[in-house]
């Protein structure tokens, strides 16, 4: 038979909050983690502005030990340890310093590149012809799957312990794989997330691209304005969001809290067909992709109470609600949609996993948070959904299901269901 | 530089790297790096870059495979410093 998935645990590294209470408050008050970076501005970026977690030498100490801090040049690894290191002990299991790992427990944790920094600092060494100065530490800073190493050894995870990459779908993907190994019965518990580092050499590629604001250099918080009339180009953010999916009979075995439940979902890609493109999505691909997940999920339409977006502040995010309208096209009102990236900017192939966690948190405390720099909406938006449907003002009232969507580049969807457990 | 000094340095430089610690309390010459101190296969050659700053010398890949203990440490500090 297959098994219920449940939500037991939460862990964020947000540009707005470092933990799940700082993250919480921040999306009831609409705070914006986007800032100033003087860095990108010396190296002529057109878009100066980024979203970065901010994380203290004492906070590090908490999640690493001396040795592992040696040569530490990863801003991936250090956020998605912390998320991940969270999310854990959220779900109030221990880490077991013994001999055996934990069977029924594995790990998929995504990225879209790993330990930038560390490997610019290996690529000076190999060029001065200094290979030998690298030490032990770069290969395991810049594999891929150097977060989902991170983390199984610092959890001591016995059962699949991977790494995905799906461009800015990933966090979400992660999350749908760690549920189809869990309703499949072959792990108990998944740990689900992903991770970005910052900096310009993760952020250059898309300010080359254009696709980046650059006139908000001295209003980094209202840069990112996502559903927006004047929505100028998505902000480059960072970061790392977790959490810890569970077979339902396991969790209230061990009386853990549960947050949501999952209902299913579903991933698709649109082929790069049609109007689809490395850098464009296949709009029938998205529709599938949402009526799929609706499908898999037992859901229809009128339930949804809100739907988290991908929206990521381009032009293109009346395309995304159009997918939505025609996805859905029910006779009832369309629901309440919002997005995160008004406060953390886009923070790539942590975007998934980060707006998953800020999903289940409506769900759990009852509020939809509101979108900020969004005074205009954009007149094609209007044109297809209602304003109020758009709250810029946080909303305090049960939602019981929302439908979360991430897009990314390639051409790939997911969309994933969460409901309130009873 | 005598003996003394070097081992103290080689202990300084090895303990971050150390798994087990206990392995530091009678550290001398014979002290084998992987079974007394359990330092991680991998971290020998951090050790030997720190060695290498530490003293300002090059440790070749040869002499690096004969260092196994403090002792054989000592003695490639010593012959690398006199040189």
């Amino acid at each position: 038979m297959e098994k219920r998935v449940v939500i037991t645990g939460l862990g964020i590294c947000s540009p707005n909050g470092v933990s799940i209470p700082e993250f919480e408050e921040s999306l009831r008050s609409g705070t914006s983690g986007i800032t100033f970076h003087p860095q990108l501005k010396e190296l002529n970026f057109s878009c100066q502005i980024g979203g970065k977690p901010e994380i203290s030498e004492t906070k590090l100490a908490e999640y690493f030990t001396p040795l592992q801090l040696r040569g530490l040049n990863s801003s991936g690894i250090v956020y998605g340890v912390i998320s991940g290191t969270d999310a854990w002990k959220d779900a109030g299991l221990e880490i077991s310093d013994g001999s055996s790992p934990d069977w029924d427990t594995g790990i998929i944790f995504g990225t879209g590149i790993l330990g930038v920094d560390k490997f610019r600092e290996a690529i000076h060494l190999i060029d001065e012809g200094k290979t030998r100065r690298l030490g032990s530490t770069s290969v395991i800073q810049t594999m891929a799957s150097g977060i989902s190493a991170y983390l199984g050894g610092i959890l001591g995870c016995g059962n699949q312990v991977t790494t995905n990459s799906s461009a800015c779908t990933t966090g979400t993907e992660a999350l749908l794989m760690g549920y189809e190994r869990i309703k499949a019965g072959k792990a108990q518990r998944m740990l689900v997330g992903s991770c970005s580092d910052h900096g310009p050499y993760v952020w250059g590629g898309f300010d080359a691209m254009r696709i980046l604001p650059g006139n908000y250099n001295e209003y980094p918080e209202a840069a990112s304005q996502p559903m927006s009339a004047n929505a100028s180009g998505f902000v480059p953010g960072s970061g790392a969001g977790a959490l810890i999916l569970e077979d339902l009979e396991s969790a209230l075995e061990r009386g853990a809290k549960i947050y949501t439940e999952v209902l299913g979902g579903e991933v698709n890609s649109g082929g790069q067909r049609g109007e689809g493109s490395m850098t464009a999505a296949n709009n029938e691909a998205v529709q599938r992709c949402i009526v799929g997940a609706l499908k898999n999920s037992k859901v229809s339409a009128s339930e949804i109470d809100l739907i988290n977006g991908h929206l990521t502040a381009t032009s293109k995010d009346s395309v995304e609600i159009k997918n939505w309208v025609q996805a859905l096209s029910s006779n009832s009102v369309f629901p309440y949609i919002n997005s995160l990236k008004g406060m953390t900017g886009h923070c790539l192939s942590a975007s998934g996993s980060m707006e998953c966690v800020a999903s289940v948190l409506q769900i759990d405390k009852d509020f939809i948070f509101p979108n900020i720099n969004c005074d205009e909406v954009h007149p094609e938006i209007l044109d297809l959904i209602s304003e109020e449907r758009i709250p810029r003002k946080i909303i305090e009232e049960p939602i019981n299901i929302i439908a979360k969507a991430s897009f990314g580049f390639g051409d790939v969807n997911a969309v994933v269901i969460f409901k309130k457990y009873v | 530089m005598t003996d003394k000094t070097i081992l103290e340095k080689i202990k300084a430089i090895v303990t971050p790297y150390v798994q087990r610690k206990e392995g530091l309390e009678d550290f001398d010459e014979k002290t084998d790096f992987l079974t007394d101190l359990k330092i991680n296969s991998a971290n020998l050659v951090d050790v030997i870059l720190d060695v290498e700053d530490e003293f300002n010398i090059e440790i070749d890949n040869t002499s690096m495979e004969g260092m196994l203990t403090a002792g054989d440490a000592k003695r490639i500090i010593l012959a690398k410093i006199e040189n």
